[in-house]
């Protein structure tokens, strides 16, 4: 932090500590509470009339509601890459993103579960999966290592929170009364002692290590659920990289996406500075190309055998009736951000944010891709069926529940960011006064 | 009263061994609890064991739906059988009597089908034929593979089923399947009365619900009953042949094969072998046919054709 030299203890407590909401904060919020509202009462016609509601049928059983949760699966990847990766291989000026991206992959990766509930045609039978479940099933895999990544994912957001907790609670005359309460309901025990810092490093250090394999394995059981199939597109041994390849390149772009609007907003260019954009660009474009490359293998190797199975699928991605979206995907979500960011200008503040933002809306699209087409390119043609049966575009309740989805991850992330400081108070301090000695 | 109650004993303990055994009875028989209001009338009846008895007509009481057979039983399926069907495309002008039936008995959604007869035409230059497309009942069939909660299972007579009171609707299972067999119900399904109240069985796959899983299930209700499924029997031109393979047999209702004669004489195979799905369903293949293939030309909906 070399343009931060003058930082003192206060200082920084009183700059990172959660503020209230100013107009624009409180328009956001209104704006995402309205999208979850008509999300749900979108939800409540679903539960009524039943998934008539959605256009998927039976060709395309799957719709954006999987290409949603995939995307949030993929998006939830971030919090190991930034918490565990980096702090393993001791990348020290990650400290200020860590919550941002614990939080992000916590918030997603709840909205993940909720939103495969949605798709469920029976969602009041959801215990059965624990009644009568078959570790068999890739969903139960999936089952498995998403519970696991939530609660793991959890601990890495509350355990590096409880010394800012108790910086929280020694403000008490700031804080409204129910705060407060959540504070020391939360945080009361943590004294800040030796023991209780050395058991706490020790088990953030644990769950370091522990998330690394869990959240690969989230995004390879995720990708399972696909390339256990034999459809064409999704019949492939290259899946699980090529999905823990894009998870972490989406992540990554909503990271820096959250860490622009939080410095702008909260007015913490002292502590998210340019650097930060620098190095994270320098991430992103490393990410990007990893992703290009599996892309390559993914879409370039089956187009030159063309076997009949898959060359109609391909033919629709690459010149038919997806060819907009896949190369939006294509150029908006890897070219464009690979350019870009290879030149030190593009790894200023603005052009990433605008980079960071057109990477989230290409692998968003990149999901919804991954999904369709492959449904609509069926082994046998698709005949002696409704004419609807055989196009796939979302219904208006489709839409504004995956919106709502999105809109609550955002809430999750903008309620935290009201209630806890998004940059950890405690780590900078000790790390501005080490720097010093 | 004494007699009232020693005759009530009697009917009730026959209509007991009576009524379906094996079944779990919610009510104990022997509990008197309903008064009966004695009409006078009284109505002859034949006991189990072959004697003339008479009752007063407040006793008599329709039997009350019950499941034939547990849920149990309905998933391990027929002792030593192993159902298999043939079908054969010489025979077939897409008539479409088989889906008729199928969907009839069923009460499938209007639109959707169990059975479906596709236009087929392997490549460019080789001539079209019909192809009705069941569920193909494979021996390592992908859906089960990927049931999370065990609602489509695999019978020891070979008959993959769907139990509706189970499915959680997640879809894997149309996912998994490469020959598209399987529908889902979208919304509430459209029933008679009659089917609507009926207890659910895996077996008869009746009645449909709303937000589950549904495909062909090779009608075990009929095969039960020593019947034949209603593709079978509602096709004019025997296009399916039904049959037990471990009797080596296969029958339309008017002809019988030896199966292993019939698969071997005309060349039988079944659709994507090279998935390694093993399917219960035979093809044989469209050669000598009956029909021209423009027959069924006029049956088809408008969109077949293009």
């Amino acid at each position: 932090m070399e343009n931060s030299n003058e930082l003192s203890d206060s200082i920084i407590t009183q700059n990172l500590l959660p503020k209230k909401f100013g107009k624009r904060g409180m328009l956001w919020t209104s704006i995402l509470v309205a999208i979850c509202i008509l999300g749900m009462y979108a939800y409540y016609r679903q539960l009524r009339y039943g998934l008539v509601v959605t256009n998927m049928r039976d060709y395309v059983s799957w719709g954006i509601y999987i290409s949603n949760f995939v995307f949030f699966v993929a998006i939830s990847l971030v919090g190991s890459l930034i918490t565990a990766i980096f702090r393993l291989i001791n990348v020290e000026w990650s400290t200020p993103l860590t919550r941002i991206a614990e939080i992000i992959a916590v918030s997603a990766i709840t909205f993940a579960s909720i939103i495969i509930v949605v798709d469920m045609g029976r969602p009041e039978r959801f215990m059965n999966l624990f009644l009568h479940g078959r570790i068999q099933s890739p969903i139960m895999w999936d089952v498995i290592v998403i519970g696991t990544y939530f609660f793991i994912s959890l601990l890495l957001l509350y355990i590096p929170l409880l010394p800012d907790l108790k910086i929280l609670l020694q403000q008490k005359d700031k804080n409204p009364n129910w705060l407060n309460k959540l504070y020391s309901l939360l945080g009361s025990f943590w004294i800040g002692s030796r023991l209780q810092i050395a058991l706490s490093n020790r088990a953030i250090q644990i769950l370091c290590i522990l998330i690394i394999p869990v959240a690969f394995c989230i995004h390879t059981v995720t990708s399972w659920l696909f390339a256990t199939t034999y459809r064409p597109g999704w019949d492939s041994t290259n899946f699980g990289a090529y999905f823990i390849s894009g998870a972490f390149l989406v992540g990554s772009g909503g990271v820096v996406v959250a860490m622009y609007i939080f410095r702008r907003y909260y007015q913490l260019e002292k502590y998210i500075t340019e650097q930060h954009f620098e190095k994270m660009g320098k991430i992103v474009v490393l990410l990007c190309l990893i992703y290009l490359y599996f892309n390559v293998n993914e879409y370039l190797v089956p187009a030159f055998k063309m076997k009949k199975a898959e060359e109609k699928h391909l033919n629709e991605l690459f010149t038919g009736d997806f060819s907009t979206m896949f190369w939006f995907a294509v150029i908006i979500g890897m070219i464009i951000p690979i350019i870009t960011l290879i030149f030190k200008k593009g790894r200023k503040p603005f052009p990433m944010f605008i980079i960071g933002s057109m990477i989230v809306v290409g692998a968003w699209f990149k999901r919804y891709l991954i999904v369709t087409p492959t449904l609509l390119n069926p082994f046998l043609p698709m005949q002696d069926i409704p004419e609807s049966y055989k196009h796939y575009f979302p219904s208006w309740e489709e839409w504004a529940i995956a919106m709502g989805s999105l809109a609550g991850v955002l809430l999750f992330i903008t309620f935290f960011a009201r209630i806890f400081p998004i940059i950890p108070i405690q780590e900078t301090i000790t790390e501005e006064n080490a720097k010093h000695k | 009263m004494s007699d009232n109650s020693r005759r009530d004993f009697l009917f009730k303990g026959l209509l007991a061994s009576a009524s379906l055994v094996g079944c779990a009875e919610k009510k104990n028989p022997f509990d008197s609890e309903e008064n009966f209001q004695l009409t006078g009338e009284k109505v002859k009846l034949l006991s189990v064991t072959g004697e003339v008895i008479e009752i007063d007509k407040a006793y008599l009481k329709p039997v009350p739906d019950m499941p034939p057979i547990s849920n149990e039983e309905e998933r391990r399926g027929i002792p030593g059988k192993k159902f298999v069907m043939v079908i054969d495309l010489a025979r077939c002008k897409n008539l479409k009597k088989c889906q008729s039936a199928c969907n009839h008995m069923h009460q499938l959604h209007p639109g959707q089908s169990w059975i479906k007869v596709l236009s087929m035409e392997d490549s460019d230059h080789t001539a079209p034929y019909w192809q009705p497309t069941t569920c193909m009942h494979c021996d390592e069939p992908p859906c089960v593979k990927v049931c999370p909660v065990d609602a489509t299972f695999k019978r020891q007579d070979g008959i993959v089923l769907i139990d509706s009171d189970r499915c959680i609707g997640c879809r894997f299972c149309m996912a998994a399947c490469p020959y598209s067999t399987r529908v889902f119900n979208w919304e509430e399904p459209i029933l008679t009365e009659e089917v609507a109240q009926k207890h659910y069985s895996c077996e008869s796959s009746m009645p449909q619900k709303k937000g589950t899983v549904g495909k062909c299930d090779f009608c075990p209700d009929m095969t039960r009953q020593g019947e034949l499924p209603h593709c079978v029997s509602s096709c004019p031109n025997g296009v399916f042949l039904f049959g037990d393979m471990n009797e080596d047999s296969v029958t339309n209702g008017a002809e019988t094969f030896r199966f292993s004669e019939l698969i071997k004489d005309k060349a039988g195979y079944r659709l994507m072998e090279d998935l390694g799905t093993k399917p219960s369903v035979y093809y044989l293949p469209p050669v000598n046919r009956n029909f021209p293939f423009e027959e069924g030309l006029e049956n088809a909906r408008p969109e077949t054709t293009e």
